[in-house]
């Protein structure tokens, strides 16, 4: 996804003088061609994320498009203030990515984990949050946000996941859902850097003789409400992916609709991060598997759902 | 006004300046009175060089409160948003009657200057430490955008205690923002003690100075000389610029000067008459 964002950043900067990129002195030689094409529009901020989202916003609010990167917790909670404040308050067109979405890091331990950030970012007003699925979500979602006026936050994998489209997205919208594969017995619903492992379950899944329906849920603010009427009035079962706390996240969001709206679930799961830091040292694979949140073990708790009724 | 042509040659005209001043620090008075609300000192302490920013420095026009060409003035000390307000209001920004709403239910102006709500207001503050990042941004896309307007951020001295404060003044050194001038209105309270028996800020202008900024103290009562200095940015140094104003806080009224119980207290009937006569302005 780091990758993919970079490039389309690239583009994105040949075809529009307003965007303009900040980073938080991550990404060694990432935009080298960024910044070969556009130097005055290249910002190493350095370590000092909450001034880098304040010359963000002073930037949007003076017209421009700038894009402000760093690893998940630096760009969320290190600077949530500016990001409310100067960002969200202002209105300002900022498009806040962040790299190293949920335990995408694991290995560098729980200062670089982000498995709390949708639920700070989706309760500032004016906020969007888009968790792309993989590379070609990443493209698309970074050219709808600079192509509208509000703010946008962007999380990101890593580098190198698997690809999970076939191509570049030509229908992508902020808000709506993608439906990836049709079924019949469970709607998956994915958000983020789980939509391979998504994937993967609906395969395991299939092992067992049951459908499953793999959905995008790459927006989580605002929700596809028709996406999940959808699935609600039609599956006996709805499960939300995340690789995030579910306090406060895309099931948690899901959960909060579900109440205001009175619809009433035959049965949803939401597969989320434990409500704990995860000290263990290792790469995402294992704190996937310690977690429960690898496509085998969200299979196997569906299909005792499903059994049990 | 032509805003797009920057009238840096007028002469200051410290007396006139420093009627407008009084004039300026009466408004406020009488707001707070009004409105019972607080930050009257904090108000009182800038009203200087407020003025000199509003009534000699700043290349703005209230008809056109949104043109590109503008200098921007964000006042990063948020609190001192009645000293913000009679300013505009009194520059046409919007109708001088809107000052009796300040405070009350329903109208444009709160404690601190809002979003995208006031002609003139350039950026909503009142937490501290955000008025120099993003002035630091504005000036940027002044020269992606080849815009050659200047940025005047005004910071209190406790302000001086958020560490945002200092990530920007290595950012702005650090890009060369001679287009951007701090002013640190150095009262020497916060709000509820003395700044440096607080967080120690001296010395204040070395500290600016070994920043990368130039840097230099000046009497922030010297409204004439406040508006020189601030009309000298950029000068030719190819630094951003940082002013530490050494002021009084609640200056201009002898029962209210260096008494900080005036960061949350409103002045009575009486005490707005008293203060008033104090000021000339009977």
């Amino acid at each position: 996804m780091r990758n993919a964002f970079a490039d389309e950043l690239t583009k994105l900067g040949d075809d529009d003088p307003r965007v303009v990129m900040l980073s938080g002195d991550i990404g060694n030689r990432l935009f080298d061609k960024f910044k070969a094409m556009h130097s005055q529009r290249f910002f190493n901020c350095g370590v000092a994320e909450a001034n880098m989202m304040g010359v963000a916003a002073g930037m949007a609010m003076n017209g421009l498009r700038p894009v402000a990167y760093t690893i998940t917790p630096f760009i969320t909670t290190r600077c949530l203030e500016q990001i409310r404040t100067d960002v969200c308050y202002h209105e300002a067109p900022v498009t806040i990515v962040a790299v190293g979405a949920g335990l995408a890091y694991s290995g560098l331990g729980p200062t670089h984990h982000a498995c709390e950030d949708i639920s700070f970012l989706r309760s500032l007003p004016n906020m969007v949050v888009i968790c792309p699925g993989d590379a070609f979500e990443v493209r698309a979602a970074l050219r709808a946000s600079l192509k509208q006026d509000h703010p946008v936050y962007i999380r990101l994998g890593k580098k190198g996941e698997p690809v999970v489209h076939k191509g570049p997205l030509t229908d992508f919208a902020i808000g709506k859902a993608i439906t990836i594969a049709r079924g019949s017995d469970v709607c998956l619903l994915s958000t983020g850097n789980m939509l391979p492992e998504a994937v993967e379950a609906a395969h395991e899944l299939e092992k067992h003789g049951i459908s499953a329906e793999v959905v995008s849920f790459h927006t989580v603010k605002p929700l596809d409400e028709a996406c999940l009427a959808d699935a609600f009035a039609r599956f006996p079962l709805v499960a939300t992916i995340e690789e995030h706390s579910r306090i406060g996240g895309f099931g948690a969001a899901v959960a909060e609709w579900l109440v205001d709206t009175r619809v009433t679930p035959r049965q949803f799961i939401r597969f989320g991060t434990p409500d704990a830091f995860f000290k263990q040292s290792g790469e995402q694979e294992f704190a996937r598997e310690a977690l429960g949140l690898s496509a085998h073990q969200i299979a196997d708790k569906i299909t005792v759902a499903l059994r049990q009724g | 006004m032509n805003v797009a042509v920057r009238g840096s040659a007028s002469r200051v005209d410290a007396g006139a300046l420093k009627r407008q001043a009084a004039e300026l620090r009466g408004r406020i008075i009488e707001m707070s009175h009004a409105a019972q609300a607080a930050h009257l000192a904090s108000s009182l302490s800038c009203a200087d060089i407020v003025t000199a920013a509003y009534w000699h420095v700043l290349n703005i026009d209230p008809r056109e409160p949104k043109h590109p060409l503008r200098d921007r003035f964000i006042l990063s000390k948020g609190h001192a948003a009645a000293a913000l307000y009679a300013a505009l209001a009194t520059k046409g920004f919007f109708p001088i009657e809107e000052l009796d709403t300040y405070c009350k239910d329903g109208g444009r102006l709160a404690e601190h200057p809002p979003a995208n709500l006031l002609p003139g207001v350039e950026a909503a503050t009142g937490s501290l430490g955000h008025g120099l990042p993003l002035g630091c941004g504005m000036a940027l896309s002044g020269r992606i955008k080849d815009e050659s307007f200047r940025v005047f951020a005004l910071l209190s001295d406790g302000e001086n205690n958020e560490g945002s404060v200092w990530e920007a003044a290595m950012f702005a050194a650090a890009q060369k923002l001679e287009n951007v001038c701090v002013v640190v209105d150095y009262n020497k309270w916060q709000a509820t003690a003395r700044s440096n028996e607080t967080l120690m800020l001296a010395p204040l202008a070395d500290k600016w100075q070994a920043f990368g900024w130039d840097a230099r103290e000046i009497d922030g009562h010297d409204v004439g000389a406040m508006a020189e200095a601030m009309q000298r940015v950029p000068n030719g140094s190819g630094k951003p610029v940082a002013l530490i104003a050494h002021t009084v806080k609640g200056k201009g009224v002898s029962f209210m000067e260096d008494d900080n119980n005036w960061h949350y207290r409103a002045p009575t009937a009486d005490e707005v008459v008293r203060a008033r006569k104090e000021l000339g302005l009977v």
